[in-house]
């Protein structure tokens, strides 16, 4: 066997174990289903009206489609937790140890962390969708744009999938490591145009809403989904999130090749 | 008796030996784990690290199964070397190491058929592997539920079981019967006699005389990253001087009788008993009592050969014995 197959052997090998995990302890798949459902509830039941009102869409079936890209990133975003939690799982328990002690391909567990991520939050996002739909949701967009959407949705967890795995692999606890994916799950999707458009925020914020990850991949979504042009935003979108993949594999590897404990 | 029918017949040691390492030091932070460990492991030996704990018995077991690196000194695994061959290394040894290396989430037999997977085994040898070790670990009924549901003993079969399914030729054990109740301790015992029956080379640590008496061919005591003694455990035993016959006398009239008659002993008259040194053999008893005659009355007499405790007390005792060792 080539050491390419063996290492995609070995990838495979991990993701299958990870999406067991999954099946046997929902619990973490559920959660990052109802997070993004009560926001989505909560702001187009409750807050929607209000903010609908002000940001100029006065029907509550505008503002859901304002909104739900935001939640179908948020919901991607919230994926970061059982990855980052599971990363942490197998770093505090012996398992590592007994791997590290076996010639199995580096890197394969976090392979098997990424994928069982981007696998359930296609899942997560298509659940949501749904949800989406039942309360007004609307879009309009073309087959080719919801590929583009599933494309996108796919790149950016797999971005922040990286992330949380060197989140995990670096955190000293379970709790610590699910604390540390807390900005990416709330603070990142507020300071961005999920909720409300970016120039209806301070200077300040808006400056950094501008500038930060999160903005782009709503904003591409969103404009996939209502069938509008998007220009090169899904390009900048792509950009960041292939930054931060990249920056997600280094940060994990040097947390992986750390010594034991 | 045991140590030496198996020096009567071992297999040729191999000339890299199975474990090979020559001055090997590791240091944290400024605190020294290792000052120089040397060890030499023929194949097929049972070879157990005793130490207290923080001696460096861990991070011993770490860097030959290369898990840590060591700052210095070389060691060698079957003739494969652990920093340059790391994988070589890992292909022949199998690791069960003080807390269990199981999958919580994956039942005892998805944890089997995950090692077999990533031991790249053919799916047919996996399951009857797998299944041939359940059995063997006494896991059949178990199989199929989670470890989280496990007892202490039943978590750590299933983990030696793991690393059983690699048939490794060497297999290092780091404390495997810590927090064992007394049952497990000895099915875990009968596990590392039948691995040894099997041919393969165990490196075993251990805080546990008993335990390191009982199951080794040789034993090195390590204490503050050093080795202070090694040999087999008779022949650490022998070390240790004060292997005594005491005997209680009812009054001092056959104490001073007695002391009398056995010039070498020492008498302790609170007590009204006499050591006398010995090595407890039925000869030299027999010649003792004889010299004592029929006349002084003994009431009691017994037989103390020094055990493990005293020699790991002795050698480890303080920083002024290590020394001088």
């Amino acid at each position: 066997m080539s050491t390419l197959t063996v290492s995609a052997q070995d990838s495979a090998t991990m993701l299958e174990r990870e999406l067991k995990h999954t099946r046997r302890y929902p619990l973490l798949l559920v959660g990052s289903i109802l997070v993004p459902v009560v926001f989505l509830l909560l702001f187009v039941y409750i807050l929607g009206g209000p903010i609908g009102h002000g940001l100029g869409h006065v029907a509550r079936g505008s503002y859901v489609n304002f909104l739900t890209p935001g939640i179908l990133m948020m919901t991607v975003a919230a994926g970061t937790s059982s990855t980052a939690i599971s990363a942490c799982l197998d770093m505090t328990g012996g398992i590592i140890n007994r791997l590290r002690t076996m010639a199995v391909t580096r890197g394969a567990m976090q392979t098997g962390h990424v994928g069982a991520n981007v696998l359930r939050a296609l899942v997560t996002t298509a659940v949501v969708t749904g949800v989406a739909l039942l309360v007004g949701f609307r879009p309009q967009a073309s087959v080719l744009g919801w590929l583009a959407v599933t494309g996108i949705l796919a790149a950016f967890s797999f971005a922040l999938a990286w992330l949380s795995v060197a989140i995990g692999l670096f955190a000293k606890t379970v709790a610590g490591a699910n604390s540390l994916t807390l900005p990416l799950q709330f603070l990142l999707p507020f300071l961005s145009s999920a909720f409300v458009p970016a120039d209806s925020m301070p200077a300040g914020v808006r400056w950094f809403s501008g500038h930060q990850p999160f903005t782009p991949v709503v904003d591409s979504l969103r404009g996939l989904l209502a069938g509008a042009p998007i220009g090169n935003t899904a390009y900048v979108a792509l950009a960041w999130c292939a930054a931060i993949a990249l920056a997600g594999y280094l940060w994990a590897r040097a947390g992986f090749r750390r010594g034991t404990r | 008796m045991k140590a030496l029918t198996k020096q009567a017949s071992p297999p040729p040691p191999t000339p890299a030996g199975a474990i090979t390492a020559r001055g090997l030091r590791k240091a944290y932070g400024g605190k020294v784990v290792l000052d120089g460990v040397d060890l030499t492991i023929g194949e097929g030996e049972v070879f157990a690290l005793l130490g207290p704990n923080g001696a460096g018995k861990t991070t011993t077991v770490h860097i030959l199964s290369t898990l840590i690196p060591a700052d210095g000194g070389t060691a060698a695994i079957l003739g494969h070397d652990v920093r340059a061959q790391a994988d070589a290394v890992r292909a022949v040894i199998g690791v069960t190491g003080q807390f269990a290396a199981v999958d919580n989430l994956l039942t005892g037999e998805e944890n089997l058929l995950l090692m077999g997977r990533l031991l790249h085994l053919p799916m047919a040898e996996r399951r009857a592997r797998a299944a041939n070790l359940l059995e063997r670990f006494d896991l059949v009924e178990a199989a199929g539920q989670l470890p989280s549901t496990y007892s202490g003993g039943m978590t750590r079969r299933l983990d030696i079981a793991m690393t059983l399914m690699g048939r490794p030729r060497l297999i290092f054990l780091d404390e495997p019967t810590t927090g064992l109740d007394p049952r497990s301790r000895h099915t875990m015992w009968d596990v590392i006699r039948d691995l040894s029956a099997d041919g393969v080379t165990i490196l075993l640590t251990t805080q546990y005389l008993e335990e390191a008496d009982q199951l080794a061919d040789r034993i090195a005591v390590l204490d503050h990253g050093r080795i202070v003694a090694e040999g087999t455990p008779e022949e650490l035993k022998q070390r240790i001087p004060g292997a005594h016959i005491r005997l209680q006398f009812a009054d001092a009239a056959a104490l001073n009788a007695a002391a009398l008659a056995l010039a070498e002993a020492s008498r302790d008259d609170g007590d009204l008993a006499l050591r006398i040194p010995n090595d407890g053999g039925i000869r030299s008893l027999r010649e003792v009592l004889a010299r004592l005659g029929d006349d002084v009355a003994v009431a009691d007499l017994s037989i103390h050969t020094p055990d493990l405790e005293d020699v790991f007390f002795a050698l480890t005792g303080g920083p002024a014995q290590g020394e001088s060792q």
